[in-house]
């Protein structure tokens, strides 16, 4: 069995085998390997007693069931009006240059994926950035980049 | 200048003496009813947005037959400006639980699950831990109920109760068709009630402090307080917890910095206040209702601009099930776009205002349906920014 195959059944395990576990096993499946691929749709629908379509359907709705292949850092700056207003656009620009991708692309070393996203709920303390889980609010483009850096370490 | 505005400290406040737990010990041996009829005497209304008296909705969950239902705390905050929920649930999380478990003993429910938008995941964990013990505390009393962690996955609609259902089934977050509500058949079917993250704080603390010193607050038609979230160009942005039935003027004497030109009330759904109206534009459910989220714009800014994002907001966030909320969104941003580059005449905004009627009649959800609120505030009162 393939790692992809073993996380599923895990997921399936855990969660149970009806449709309401879809959600936590596509969630699961996003938590390891950052994105659902055509092995895990199939797998999931498997597992499921679904049709792939289905399946494929559901996780292409959402935002964060990513489709396509991302890197191991999914980072999403907030670009909602609040943000937008605190210089949003600035933090995407520095980032962008730093890591050589425009917005929707992944690094060649698939170490970062840069995104947008809407309204992330820290009107108050943006410009703000997610990284993977993480929240990073109060932005500035030099403590995004100093942020950035950390991760460019901390990760093989 | 005189200032009349009321903080408040309910939601937040923390008693060591009255821990959230012996408030459910306390209610639990209240019958349902006197709790419903508490509820429904206080006055208080859904704090989501949509303004359901609270009461109510457990009497309807209440009456239905069946053996199971379902209590939900709508935690997918997911409307522009708005943030009071994530504090709330980082701040003081066991209030949350009781007020899910007190609903369960009033309606007769044995689950309860909390929906949390994907964006809060880094909650996760510690919600987890509180919960566990929580649902042990339940377990110790013997009380039949148990608290779930649900997480969202980066989808505005979902914040809408039906599409939050279908989420939870697994499914693609579209919204089903009313009626049936939520209190006849809900997540999976079955009788459901829904409320918001601060709605359930504040049904704990009314069974707490009683509906006598909440309803105190307030105006006879928005009774109680409410978490804003105050955002935009105000020197202290934050969360705070104020009386409601204020007028805007008084909220933007304390929290604007002294430019202010218009107050987008509500979030990207919400209606923009310009300045000429700050003086007689109540915040409260006989004037403008609010989720809490308040956005302030100083002169400095263009409402072409605002419109732009909320427009570009909706288009993306639309679930494109139904047709006039899907098209309507796109050619409402496109239309205001040419309007700017001079391809259509200023007139054509008109036409564009009518396409935001159809839409509140057409489309099937709130989100397609309340577009035009923004839409139309801004248009309205800022015309000159968005033609030239």
């Amino acid at each position: 069995m393939s790692t992809t195959e073993v996380l599923v059944k895990e997921l399936v395990e855990k969660n149970g085998k009806t449709r309401n576990s879809l959600m936590p096993v596509l969630q699961g499946i996003v938590q390891q390997e950052k994105f659902l691929s055509e092995e895990a749709i199939l797998c999931v629908a498997k597992e499921l007693d679904l049709a792939a379509a289905d399946v494929y359907g559901t996780a292409s709705f959402y935002t964060f069931l990513d489709t396509v292949p991302r890197g191991k850092n999914i980072i999403r700056v907030c670009k909602t009006i609040t943000c937008h207003m605190k210089g949003k656009d600035e933090i995407i620009n520095t980032l962008s240059s730093a890591l050589k991708i425009k917005v929707g692309e992944t690094t060649h070393d698939k170490k970062f994926t840069l995104l947008t996203a809407n309204c992330l709920g820290w009107c108050h303390k943006g410009p703000v950035m997610l990284i993977n889980d993480e929240i990073y609010p109060d932005l500035t483009p030099q403590k995004a980049m100093e942020i950035v850096e950390e991760y460019s370490k901390s990760t093989h | 200048m005189e200032n009349n505005l009321k903080k408040v400290d309910i939601i937040f406040e923390v008693d060591e003496k009255v821990s959230p737990i012996s408030v459910l010990d306390k209610t639990l041996k209240r019958s349902p009813d006197e709790i419903i009829l508490d509820l429904i005497d206080s006055g208080l209304k859904g704090r989501g947005g949509a303004g359901f008296p609270t009461g109510l909705k457990w009497k309807f969950a209440r009456n239905e037959d069946g053996d199971t239902k379902y209590v939900i705390c709508n935690a997918d905050e997911g409307e522009p400006g708005t943030f009071k929920d994530r504090e709330i649930l980082d701040k003081v999380p066991e209030k949350i639980f009781v007020g899910i478990a007190i609903c369960g003993y009033v309606v007769g429910a044995k689950e309860g699950y909390i929906y949390l938008r994907g964006e809060y995941n880094f909650l996760l964990k510690t919600l987890q831990k509180k919960l566990d013990i929580f649902n042990n505390e339940l377990k110790q009393r013997n009380f039949d109920f148990n608290v779930y962690l649900k997480s969202g996955s980066g989808a505005y609609v979902c914040g809408e109760e039906s599409a939050l259902f279908e989420s939870m089934e697994g499914k693609r977050g579209e919204p089903r068709n009313k009626p049936p509500y939520p209190t006849v058949a809900g997540y999976n079917s079955k009788p459901t009630v829904i409320n918001n993250v601060e709605t359930l704080v504040y049904t704990t603390m009314i069974c707490h402090i009683g509906p006598e010193k909440f309803k105190a607050l307030g105006t006879t038609d928005s009774r109680g307080s409410k978490v804003f979230s105050v955002s935009g160009d105000t020197p202290i942005p934050g969360i705070y917890e104020l009386e409601l039935g204020m007028p805007l003027h008084e909220f933007v004497n304390e929290f604007g910095d002294g430019d202010a030109k218009a107050i987008q009330v509500g979030g990207a759904s919400g209606h923009c206040v310009p300045r000429k109206k700050f003086n007689d534009t109540i915040i409260g459910f006989e004037g403008i209702p609010t989720g809490g989220s308040m956005m302030i714009f100083n002169s400095t800014r263009s409402m072409y601009n605002v419109l732009h994002d909320y427009l570009e907001f909706f288009t993306e966030e639309s679930c494109g099930q139904c047709t006039p909320c899907r098209v309507g969104c796109q050619q409402l941003l496109k239309g205001i776009e040419a309007v700017k580059r001079g391809e259509r005449p200023p007139a054509y905004l008109e036409d564009l205002k009518k396409l935001t009627g159809t839409m509140k009649i057409a489309a099937k959800c709130g989100l397609g349906q309340s577009v035009g609120n923004p839409f139309n505030s801004i248009i309205d009162n800022f015309r000159e920014e968005i033609i030239y």
